[in-house]
């Protein structure tokens, strides 16, 4: 645990009940990253989608059907006890990727990664993508890359950055003008495009931002499980495989109940607990 | 027109027929070497692998044929630590069959990462904390022990060791094999068990994930313990499938029923250590993470649970009970069905280590990963199969690897003379 207050801890939280699967935080990342693309993208298992945008349902026959749509970016793991050694972090035998302890982002330096993709086997939630090709633009197309983020070879993994390259350059204004980086100054490209709102995005370590106020992270061990730091003391946000101990950065709301235990895996009778656990929760589900 | 190579008193077949041998497994190596070259200069999209299927037909193969050159380190620590003399008539063809399968699992990486030109990286970057940084120091040096341990066999060629200095150096490297044997028994043991580790370290995988010791994960240790039990059952395997193709007897069976014996009673443990682990995990570790065992062998096409029974039942608690009973042990039939199902089993073992780990979804609203490799990660696979057939056959032939073989064939050649 990052005993330093002023260090950063940039999170996300993505309500799922504004979110309506439009689509446009993945086309903006893809846009902002210049994340390439197939020729036949009929395969969705060998695509790069730094966000992705899952659809659940309840299960539940009409008039009962609900459906949900949760967009799922780098879940920026912590690690277990938040100590910086994530699923992916702590596997990479050349240190291509790393925690940023003074940001908590995951990063990934392309031209160390040699494309041995232990990453990729160790992330559960299939954040990290290999470029099975060399990127291929059509032709005028290159003209709209971004320039602050190069563009990734064959052979190497690559994932979600929290569009890192934004926060570089917000990080040099301030420097520049002496003072920190305001909230705003640093926003996601997903965060920016959500028509609904549905993300907020900033330090979830800093009290006057948004993610914070919502989050509302627990800076102690989970009493029922040490391996969970930052919990949310919101009983409407929860986390993707948050027992497993891998500490996302990435945070999930909903109202309803069977949305929030589809974050997880529960046997038989432990949600109860579970919910019990968070406090008061609505039962729309 | 090769007998001044062949060794002294040896019988072995005309050459045109060696050759027309070598010529029909070079075409296969040629066909696996044709897809490495595509593999490396059109990249990975040669396979079928893919974001789920990160780890697939490669690296089983590369855990596979490290496990059952796991003969080698330990038959290596039983000669010459332990002092187990007998083995000395199977040690030169169990380091042969070590070295091909290292040898053969540094290929397979070499074609299996992405930059191939960057796999220094992970000497040069090396990350501490990763497993695989200490598969790849442990695995190079260990294969730099088994070339040291082979060039020795190599240097008593007929002709070769006719020079005095490789005469002297093949008896002086001799001499202080032990001292190789005990640093590739090292070497092999940290290796073997961080393979293990790479899997079980994953803590978001909960099909792969296992609590253990200090750092290392108890997959560590059953990886290790398993490669000294196995392997000695494959350098057994390959012996027989060499005397079967010559028709010659090449090693006593003395020798072959205590290997036997003790790779039995290492199956033996090691399959008790490896249900208590299947149970540990099937019963905490999995349910500490919302998991019961179902979800691990249920709703796909393929992994269902009789890969586990094969796995722990068939191809485990079999063979061990049958090596380690003296009659069955020393019935050849039973003996070779043993040895055959205790290499599936380790096999099976690696395989359930790397595929199914991606297949299984983690994910509450993810699905089943099903692949099925393309031609050139077969042809690929099997290049390795070949260049071992390749430089058995060679080995066979021209280095006196059995030193049995004369004694054994001698009454046999001699009524085929008379």
């Amino acid at each position: 645990m990052i005993e330093n207050k002023k260090v950063h801890k940039f999170g996300m939280v993505i309500d799922l009940d504004k979110c309506t699967g439009c689509g446009a935080c993945m086309v903006s990342c893809m846009s902002e990253n210049n994340v390439p693309f197939k020729e036949d993208e009929s395969n969705k298992k060998d695509s790069i989608t730094w966000m992705r945008v899952y659809k659940l349902t309840n299960g539940k026959s009409f008039p009962e059907t609900e459906i949900v749509y949760l967009p799922r970016p780098c879940q920026h793991c912590g690690g277990i006890g938040d100590h910086g050694h994530s699923p992916c972090v702590s596997v990479c035998p050349a240190t291509a990727t790393d925690y940023g302890y003074d940001t908590g982002i995951v990063s990934q330096i392309y031209t160390r990664c040699f494309g041995c993709r232990y990453c990729m086997g160790a992330c559960p939630y299939h954040a990290r993508y290999f470029n099975w090709w060399d990127p291929k633009w059509p032709e005028g197309m290159e003209k709209y890359l971004s320039p602050n983020v190069s563009p990734r070879m064959r052979g190497v993994v690559e994932k979600c950055s929290f569009c890192y390259h934004r926060y570089q350059l917000a990080r040099e204004q301030a420097i520049v003008e002496d003072r920190e980086i305001e909230e705003m100054e640093y926003q996601t490209a997903c965060t920016t495009a959500c028509p609904a709102g549905a993300i907020v995005f900033g330090d979830l370590n800093n009290p006057a931002h948004k993610v914070h106020q919502i989050v509302k992270p627990d800076p102690h061990p989970d009493p029922m499980n040490h391996k969970v730091v930052g919990k949310s003391r919101n009983p409407k946000v929860f986390r993707l495989l948050e027992r497993l101990g891998t500490n996302p950065k990435v945070y999930y709301m909903s109202e309803r109940e069977w949305v929030r235990k589809a974050g997880d895996n529960y046997l038989k009778g432990e949600w109860e607990n579970v919910k019990t656990h968070h406090g008061a929760s609505s039962s729309h589900g | 027109m090769d007998d001044a190579l062949i060794p002294e008193g040896a019988k072995r077949c005309a050459f045109p027929i060696f050759m027309i041998g070598i010529i029909i497994v070079g075409a296969v190596l040629l066909w696996g070497v044709y897809a490495m070259f595509l593999c490396w200069f059109k990249g990975l999209n040669q396979t079928n692998m893919n974001d789920y299927y990160g780890f697939a037909l490669w690296i089983w193969a590369d855990l596979a044929v490290i496990a059952v050159g796991g003969g080698a380190f330990f038959t290596g620590l039983l000669k010459y630590i332990f002092k187990v003399d007998d083995l000395k008539n199977i040690i030169n063809f169990a380091v042969i069959i070590g070295f091909i399968c290292y040898s053969s699992a540094l290929l397979i990486l070499a074609i299996d990462i992405g930059q191939p030109l960057r796999g220094w990286f992970i000497f040069w970057h090396a990350n501490v904390h990763s497993m695989l940084t200490e598969v790849a120091f442990c695995l190079s040096c260990y294969f730099a022990v088994l070339t040291i341990e082979f060039i020795p066999n190599i240097l008593e060629n007929r002709q070769v060791n006719k020079v005095p200095f490789f005469h002297h150096l093949a008896h002086n490297m001799h001499g202080v094999m032990a001292v190789f044997a005990a640093t590739g028994a090292f070497l092999s043991f940290f290796h073997q068990g961080s393979l293990g580790g790479v899997a079980g370290v994953m803590f978001g995988r909960p099909f792969a994930y296992r609590e253990g010791l200090l750092i290392w994960p108890w997959t560590f240790f059953l990886f290790t313990w398993s490669a000294a039990a196995f392997g000695p059952c494959f350098t057994l395997l390959v012996t027989k499938i060499t005397e079967m193709i010559t028709g010659k007897k090449l090693v006593g069976d003395k020798t072959v029923n205590l290997l036997a014996k003790i790779s039995g009673w290492m199956i033996t443990t090691y399959i008790i250590a490896k249900i208590i682990d299947t149970i540990y995990w099937a019963f905490v570790t999995a349910p500490s993470m919302g998991f019961k065992l179902g979800h691990f062998y249920s709703n796909n096409g393929f992994y269902g649970y009789w890969i586990l029974i094969t796995e722990v039942i068939l191809c485990g608690v079999v063979p061990g009970l049958l090596l380690i009973n003296k009659s069955t042990r020393e019935n050849p039939a039973t003996r070779t069905i043993a040895i055959i199902l205790g290499v599936i089993g380790v096999c099976l073992n690696r395989w359930v280590m790397v595929l199914q780990i991606m297949a299984v979804p983690v994910l509450s609203f993810d699905t089943w990963a099903l692949y099925i490799p393309s031609w050139q990660e077969v042809a690929t696979t099997i290049l390795p199969v070949a260049y071992g057939i390749i430089l058995i056959a060679v080995a066979y032939r021209y280095l006196p690897v059995f030193p049995q073989e004369l004694e054994l064939n001698e009454s046999a050649d001699t009524a085929a003379q008379n």
